[in-house]
């Protein structure tokens, strides 16, 4: 394979990395050892200590640094005469625009969010230059290749949405831990702790709606000089007490689910906490604040019993009033703060327990709470490798050879990395393939802001978008806008689609386009009276766009991209080829999930087979989860 | 690392993998003890992953000194003369992977692993060689197997954009968890003598070509005493005589063994980096799972092939009855 031909495509090329992480520190490697000698590299992120069991070209010393500037100059140590051009920031920032992107012979991702990696295929889509995509999650990875006009981009199969949970599943019937986390986090912490101007769904729905003068901030409020101790075991009788009676007495709820049963103080921790504890004034710096420590709970994997979660409760409550005054108002729920996870792991086995679901450590919940993507160093050395393989492939010009390869965790056909044929562009696909898609909405109810929030910039992933009907521009982002376009954009914004200056009515075909990833794509406005509430809470539904179906009830594997992408399954599916089986898979957790059943070709098969289920697994810390869409559920008005 | 329970630092630092493989998998790594011979490219890849992976200790054997071919796939090794100089291969790596991870202890062993008597092999509980002529691999294969107490053994080569790894675990019981249920496992393997006794008609139609070739290539040096690697295109001629013999002496067609497989092998005595990090990734996780005693480990043979990018696994022992 190394011939002199290739030696020099090689040593010509010039190579965009984006993200420094899992599989970038392993790629820079394996780029810098096959005789690449100009790559450039862009993340976004500095180094923290979970990174380093993997990400091996950064050291203890190094966290806080920028990943991409620490890897090259890692990297230099033993390839000293490469030239290899760091760039700390976000690949989304407008300086990374077409011409930069036209400047490489390829560019391998290895990203962590789909937001991002539909920003880039866009670009490259943009400048045709082919794009090597890749993800990894525990034992499996996959590597795939895109070129424009040869193979299908990124985005021509669809990319499953986040898990999301009907309101009323975490704020009254939780039947899963992940639906007491969620409760736990989305609503009390941030309730507590986070911003007091932010709608929150912290109340049970009760039969008895009379109750709107008992407003639920004065219940949470900490009140002037109340002991910090009676503040927390009163927050703890209304969340874990009363507010379970107030719902036990709706009938109809749970005529066909268990009971939850009330829980209060009193009852499981008699005796006043700073009496037991003594002096527990002793703890260091603020910083440093965790009630592991004080309460004797040293390992992250025991599971707490009732009691022991409720004096973790209220203790981590006390902290931080008592340590971190200051940040109660502004805090989100940070995965690294050691006081949020106690807090959050507390509250949510309180719950748990309340509604007879099974309680768990520490160090699971916060997985499940934090998204926690589970990473060994070996699956990525190996997507590493690949990528660099098809990356030659693209500068030979290869492309009969390009290749989808996935790694296994249980060999298919004794095939433990399977590679498989590209296929050709999606002609339906909205991004490289221009098809025009639908919206339905109500026209006099939603305003041009919810489009451009929910739809353009949400679903579409467009960042700077241009809307325009016909020759109007209804709405645009730039820097250089005259004030009075300006003005009359942020009024466009407040008006609904009917009422806007140009008559946007049913029929109307709207075109959206972003200038910074060049792609652009026409809606089809169609009106509509009503939206279901739950199933459709933005009350606006977009086809054509291809999403794939989330499997709302079933168990969700909470660890990382789990659920959110493709996920981990596909090589499931891809041992139970022609079959359709359901597939179970047993995680390392407790969590089982299944999955719907989709055909795959291999790579001797023809190219008429049907198409496999994509296996867009992502590396480190994906924020497609929960959050995301949980937030506009919460903010949604309840009638 | 001492006591029972993973100490804070470690829980922080292994945190990823714990979620992947548990605290019970992460303590036996811990503990294990792992022999490494022949440090080339491929071997530098799986020492990283098991040193990133937080094995107890991991001990080097590599005499040849330090050259410039060395640097090509190897990226422990630092160009600076100053670092390098005097040094063996072993020492090189030694300090490199020192610092992936402080808590394993890293060391060096010097001196002809032929001639170590099987005692030496009693501390660990994995051993990997590397660049091994034929009658080097059946000699530490033979002797890990002689100890009562079970001993990972494993053998890697990469050649151009080929790889071969081959395992013996000898009997190894394992337990997996089967839906709500755990079961229990046991495995038998042949020793590399025994698997590549077996014979060539009798094994499935459609193995590996990958595996005859290296066969094939195995056997060339053996005759003509050459270390392992130490082929070149001008030896083609030659091969392809002693394919004919083989396959004869087999009953297989000779097409079982392309002749553009056996010129792609004879030239690539050089490492390819992406097959390195391939081959050390796969091999890492075999280890990592035979030590831990957590998922099935493959059986026996893996190969991995850039040109067609298929990586299988060969299940090649004698039959019980021939």
């Amino acid at each position: 394979m190394a011939s002199e031909e290739q030696l020099s495509a090689i040593k010509r090329a010039k190579v965009l990395m984006v993200g420094a992480g899992g599989i970038g520190c392993e790629l820079l490697k394996t780029l810098a050892l096959s005789g690449f000698q100009d790559i450039h590299i862009i993340d976004m992120d500095t180094i923290e200590v979970s990174n380093l069991n993997r990400q091996f070209l950064f050291r203890q010393s190094h966290v806080g640094q920028s990943k991409a500037k620490v890897a090259r100059d890692a990297v230099l140590r033993f390839r000293p005469n490469i030239s290899i051009t760091p760039y700390h920031a976000n690949v989304k920032e407008s300086r990374f625009n077409v011409d930069f992107f036209k400047e490489f012979d390829v560019v391998l991702n290895g990203l962590d969010n789909l937001d991002a990696r539909r920003h880039v295929n866009r670009l490259c889509l943009a400048v045709d230059v082919p794009l090597v995509e890749s993800g990894t999650t525990g034992f499996l990875g996959q590597v795939t290749v895109h070129s424009k006009g040869k193979t299908e981009c990124y985005e021509c199969q669809p990319k499953p949405a986040p898990k999301t949970y009907p309101v009323c599943t975490i704020t009254s019937t939780p039947s899963k831990f992940v639906h007491c986390i969620v409760w736990a986090k989305d609503l009390l912490f941030a309730k507590l702790f986070g911003d007091k101007n932010q709608e929150n769904d912290l109340n049970v729905r009760s039969s008895d709606t009379g109750n709107s003068s008992e407003h639920s901030v004065d219940v949470f409020e900490h009140r002037k000089d109340e002991d910090i101790e009676h503040y927390g075991r009163r927050i703890y009788d209304h969340v874990f007490g009363h507010n379970i009676e107030v719902a036990l007495s709706n009938e109809e709820t749970w005529k066909n689910r268990n009971k939850p049963r009330p829980i209060y103080s009193k009852d499981v921790l008699p005796v006043k906490m700073t009496e037991e504890n003594g002096d527990t004034e002793k703890d260091s710096a603020t910083d440093d604040v965790s009630v592991m420590a004080s309460l004797s709970l040293k390992n992250p994997q025991d599971i707490w019993s009732l009691s022991e979660n409720s004096r973790v409760f209220l203790e981590a409550l006390r902290l931080f009033f008592l340590k971190r005054r200051k940040d109660i108002g502004n805090l989100t729920f940070d995965k690294d703060d050691q006081l949020a996870v106690e807090f959050v792991t507390a509250a949510a086995n309180i719950r748990a327990s309340s509604f007879g679901i099974p309680l768990h450590s520490l160090f699971e919940a916060k997985g499940i709470a934090g998204n926690i993507v589970h990473a060994v160093a070996t699956t990525n050395a190996i997507i590493a490798g690949l990528i660099v393989i098809e990356a030659i492939k693209v500068l030979k010009k290869d492309n009969n050879n390009y290749r989808m390869t996935y790694c296994l965790e249980h060999p298919s056909r004794k095939l433990l990395l399977m590679p498989v044929e590209p296929y050709e562009p999606n002609k339906s696909c909205y991004v490289c393939s221009e098809t025009p898609l639908s919206l339905e909405v109500n026209m006099h109810h939603s305003k041009l802001r919810d489009f451009v929030e929910k739809i353009v910039k949400g679903k579409l992933g467009m960042n700077f978008p241009v809307i325009m009907q016909g020759a109007s521009i209804l709405y645009e982002v730039g820097e250089d806008l005259e004030e009075d376009m300006v003005a009359i954009y942020a009024a466009n914004l407040e008006k609904a689609l009917s009422k806007l200056p140009s008559a946007v009515t049913s029929g109307t075909v709207l075109a959206v386009e972003d200038l910074q990833q060049e792609f652009s794509c026409s809606i089809n406005i169609k009106h509509r009276e009503e939206f279901d509430e739950e199933k459709e809470p933005d009350g606006m539904v977009l086809s054509g766009w291809v999403e794939a179906p989330v499997d709302k009830d079933n168990n969700n594997k909470p660890i990382g991209n789990g659920e959110s992408t493709s996920n981990a399954l596909p090589s499931k599916e891809i041992l139970e080829c022609e079959k359709d089986v359901e597939i179970q898979e047993t995680s390392e957790g407790t969590e089982t999930v299944t999955r719907k059943k989709r055909k795959l070709s291999e790579v001797d098969e023809s190219k008429n087979q049907k198409k496999p289920e994509k296996l867009d697994v992502d590396d480190e810390d994906d924020e497609l989860f929960i959050p995301d869409d949980w937030e506009s559920l919460i903010k949604k008005r309840r009638v | 690392m001492n006591g029972e329970e993973l100490t804070e630092q470690e829980t922080a630092l292994y945190d990823r993998q714990i979620r992947v493989w548990g605290a019970d998998a992460q303590r036996r790594l811990s503990k294990s003890h792992i022999l490494v011979y022949g440090m080339k490219g491929t071997v530098a890849e799986f020492c990283k992953n098991i040193v990133l992976a937080g094995v107890g200790s991991v001990t080097l054997m590599d005499d040849h000194a330090v050259t410039d071919s060395a640097l090509s796939a190897n990226f422990l090794i630092l160009p600076d003369e100053n670092l390098s100089h005097g040094k063996t291969l072993a020492e090189a790596c030694c300090d490199s992977l020192k610092e992936f991870n402080p808590m394993v202890h890293v060391s060096v062993e010097k001196g002809d692993i032929s001639t170590f008597g099987v005692e030496f092999f009693e501390k660990f509980d994995a051993v990997v060689i590397s660049c091994c002529s034929l009658a080097k691999k059946k000699l530490i294969n033979q002797k890990c197997r002689k100890l009562p107490k079970r001993i990972s053994f494993y053998t890697v080569d990469c050649r151009g954009s080929c790889g071969e790894i081959f395992v013996d675990l000898k009997n190894y019981k394992y337990s997996k968890k089967k839906l709500e249920e755990t079961i229990e496992c046991q495995l038998e393997y042949p020793s590399f003598e025994d698997a590549i006794a077996a014979p060539w008609k009798a094994l499935p139609k459609r193995v590996s070509k990958l595996y005859f070739g290296m066969r094939v290539i195995e056997q060339f040096e053996d005759i003509e005493g050459r270390n392992a690697g130490q082929t070149s295109i001008a030896d083609l001629p030659g091969v392809l005589k002693l394919r004919k013999e083989l396959c004869e002496t087999n009953s297989v067609n000779e097409s079982q063994v392309p002749d553009a497989l056996l010129e792609r092998l004879l030239i690539g005595t050089s490492e390819f980096p992406p097959v390195c990090a391939v081959i050390g990734g796969i091999l890492g996780q075999e280890v990592i799972k035979a030590i831990s005693g957590k998922g099935d480990p493959l059986k026996n043979f893996f190969f991995f092939d850039a040109m067609d990018g298929k990586g299988l696994i060969e299940d090649i022992s004698k039959p019980r009855h021939s």
